[in-house]
């Protein structure tokens, strides 16, 4: 057999896992790779401008298709450039490839020009790294790393691959390989465990289903899977920030988001079930709000792919490990098996009617200005038939988009959940576009997010990628700016955006479409003709500039506690509280 | 506002991993990165094709954060088995330590008494210092170490601890 270069090998095993797309930046480091790829056509190659662009790139790709993202950067600042995206997808579980240069392997440890300690960086932050110190493992290695990226629970897998590597010859074994032997997830869910669930449902008065992230991961058919059970039990449906869009917006049976900035109805019916199954969620801090006040009276049915989930911050009483779309199949069949019918939940769902009769999304009109909420609820009715794909970055407008944007599908909803990345929204968009070429791809953005990552505004033109990015421009960095409100007293130190560009002359340099909107009788008009522009748009849109997020659950205070849009809020709030992140 | 302090108990827990780069400060850096207590580990290579290593680590913290930590163990690909000896049943956990002690007269006559009793062997001697080996649980080590510095301890070496479940099985 003939031998081959590492980087020959490399191109050979991401062809072999069906790559045809990967985000990256050139340097020293890595020159082998992209003469390898010169000659590869076979697989695309996508420009960015910053290493953080690629990282957030791939995460949209992959969390948009399903398929893993793939990675390709330097050593040194090549690598630490793209750690947050790699941290974010850590957090977020999303399958990810990231492939880094490294110094030859005489040169580690003597700090060689651009050399950094890859491996260490990312050990915390992957699900599982390398080092490659041989070209004959790269097609071992790039085997597992496929498989440990996108099994189980999904994560990053960053593969080191020093210069002499990428040069030095080997034979590629491409049916050698034991990259499914080590790592073995959990699939299907004990019989009688999920049995136990399935009864516990059924004799619920007061059940919910509370939906997470692992439903997207676990791909289409969960979604599906879940709105057979949703209709079977009869139990009302909220979701994670991460899980948007795997159960429909439009269904009766939905609450809305729940958490931090969720619906009243959601938290409360968090607060009051007697049932509540966790369905691929994590109990996140933003989630459970104080955890001592926590749900206080329901039975609680964990089920997550991964163990460390469950029992992580609250205590549930019957733990599953196993994959979520999968289980949620066999609680379907073992109640279809059964014949069982749900109890009587009228009561449950008029105390729900009760909470939504509050209306926490409400917010007070202006004919003057424009609300952030109302430019988003324009947003969504003017494009909603088109089924887009809306990225965020993160703050408020990003809490707005997602209590006012809807979703009826997975997959059309990328956000950094965990990390909460300003910056992640554009890059993002273009990793989407790329997967989806066809599809209208939207970044909800504030004003000072869009900033963290504007270089790659360049890259959209590049690929000729109709991206749109429709800024909530209020002049603050709000979620800051709000939090100091409600907990310093209205001291905004630092949290004012000052010396803002001119968004549309930026739009302009970058050979992008430009357009300002500050006045609701235009919004729609404005709306309508970023939509009908073939290529890039980046919408200015003037916001009322000290609007606040609500409803809020305050940093330490229980689900019952939410502050509505219309209670006083400023305020000072006690140590304990200020601790809380 | 001040930070608390949690109530901890003592847990041996034993992991069978990999025996690659890296290993070792996978699961060193992970109890670090989520704030767990490391109080010993020892890790040495335990299988004939060297392909596996044993790692012992003696941690400390509520039984919730136990849990927690044997579960994000497990998580770790490299990581085949985890097993937590405290609550697994009747272990034996040995440990064991030299101990440098110096001294003339009484007390070099002494500290050999003591280590006599303790089954401390002597592994190196000189006119006027000894180095004892000593195995044992950890409170019999701490023990002797204790006696020994009224008669001269220079300095002491340890291991941490290793630990098997008793019976037949495998832990």
């Amino acid at each position: 057999m003939a031998e081959n270069s590492g980087a020959d090998i490399l191109i050979e095993a991401l062809l072999a896992q069906g790559v045809d797309t990967v985000f990256g930046y050139p340097g020293g480091a890595v020159l082998p790779i992209y003469d390898a790829l010169f000659q590869h056509p076979k697989i695309r190659h996508v420009l960015v401008r910053h290493e953080a662009g690629a990282a957030h790139a791939a995460e949209g790709y992959a969390r948009s298709t399903g398929k893993p993202g793939v990675v390709l950067v330097t050593s040194g600042p090549g690598a630490t450039n793209a750690v947050t995206g790699i941290a974010d997808a850590f957090m977020d579980s999303i399958p990810m490839i990231c492939i880094t240069g490294q110094v030859a392997t005489n040169l580690i440890g003597s700090d060689a020009f651009q050399e950094a300690d890859t491996i260490g960086i990312t050990r915390h932050c992957t699900k599982h790294n390398y080092l490659v110190k041989d070209p004959a493992e790269l097609g071992a290695v790039v085997a597992e790393a496929f498989h440990i990226a996108t099994q189980g629970r999904p994560g990053p897998v960053v593969i080191d691959i020093p210069k002499n590597v990428q040069v030095a010859t080997a034979e590629f074994d491409r049916h050698g390989s034991n990259a499914t032997k080590r790592y073995i997830p959990a699939g299907d869910a004990d019989f009688a465990a999920i049995t136990q669930a399935v009864e516990l449902l059924a004799k619920a008065k007061a059940p919910i289903l509370y939906t997470g992230g692992g439903i997207i991961n676990s791909g289409p058919d969960a979604s599906a899977a879940l709105r057979e059970l949703a209709t079977l039990s009869g139990a009302p449906v909220t979701s994670t920030l991460m899980g948007l869009g795997s159960f429909p917006a439009s269904d009766p049976a939905w609450l809305g988001m729940l958490g931090m900035h969720g619906t009243y109805e959601a938290n409360m019916a968090m607060n009051q079930c007697d049932v509540m199954l966790c369905l691929g969620a994590r109990f996140d801090d933003r989630v459970t709000g104080r955890l001592d006040a926590f749900s206080p009276n329901s039975t609680k049915v964990h089920i997550d792919i991964d163990r460390s989930s469950i029992n992580k911050t609250v205590r549930v009483d019957l733990p599953i490990v196993a994959d979520v779309g999968k289980a949620i199949r066999q609680m379907i069949t073992i109640w279809n098996s059964r014949k069982l019918q749900p109890q009587n939940l009228d009561e449950w769902w008029a105390r729900i009617k009760g909470w939504r009769s509050v209306g926490s999304l409400n917010y007070p009109a202006s004919q003057s200005e424009i609300m952030p909420q109302y430019a988003i609820e324009r947003l969504y009715e003017l494009t909603k038939d088109k089924a887009p794909i809306i990225t965020t970055e993160v703050g408020q407008h990003q809490m707005w988009a997602a209590q006012h944007f809807h979703f009826d599908a997975p997959n059309k909803w990328l956000t950094s959940g965990g990390l909460g990345t300003m910056g992640y929204g554009l890059p993002a968009a273009i990793g989407a576009q790329m997967g989806n070429p066809d599809a209208l791809v939207i970044d909800i953005a504030g004003e000072a997010s869009i900033q963290m990552n504007i270089q790659e505004l360049g890259t959209a033109t590049q690929y000729r990628l109709p991206v749109k990015v429709f800024i909530l421009n209020n002049e603050w960095m709000g979620m800051v700016r709000q939090w100091q409100q409600l907990t310093y007293e209205s001291r905004y130190s630092n949290s004012y955006s000052d010396s803002l560009p001119d968004f549309v002359a930026l739009a302009e340099a970058y050979g992008w479409k430009g357009i300002r909107c500050d006045d609701p009788a235009k919004l729609d008009d404005a709306i309508a003709e970023m939509l009908a522009f073939d290529g890039p748009v980046m919408f200015d849109c003037r916001v009322s500039k000290e609007a606040n997020c609500f409803p809020m659950i305050p940093s330490g205070a229980a689900h019952t506690e939410m502050i509505l849009h219309s209670d006083e809020v400023s305020g000072t709030m006690d140590d304990e509280a200020k601790a809380l992140v | 506002m001040h930070i608390k302090e949690e109530f901890a108990e003592r847990h041996v827990l034993t992991l069978t991993v990999d025996n690659e780069a890296g290993t070792l400060a996978r699961i060193a850096g992970m109890f670090t990165a989520r704030g767990y207590n490391i109080d010993s580990l020892t890790v040495a290579d335990i299988s004939e094709d060297h392909a596996i290593s044993r790692i012992t680590i003696v941690t400390k913290g509520p039984p919730e954060v136990i849990d927690q930590i044997i579960a994000q163990c497990e998580r770790l690909v490299p990581v085949h088995k985890v097993t937590d000896l405290t609550d697994a049943g009747p272990h034996v956990e040995r440990e064991l330590a030299l101990v440098k002690v110096s001294g003339a007269g009484d007390k070099r006559v002494e500290a050999m008494r003591l280590a006599d009793i303790y089954r401390a062997r002597v592994i190196d001697a000189t006119v006027s210092s000894f180095i004892f080996e000593i195995t044992g649980g950890p409170d019999k080590i701490d023990t002797f170490v204790a006696l020994m510095r009224e008669l001269g301890l220079v300095e002491v070496g340890r291991t941490g601890i290793v630990g098997l479940m008793r019976g037949s099985d495998a832990s």
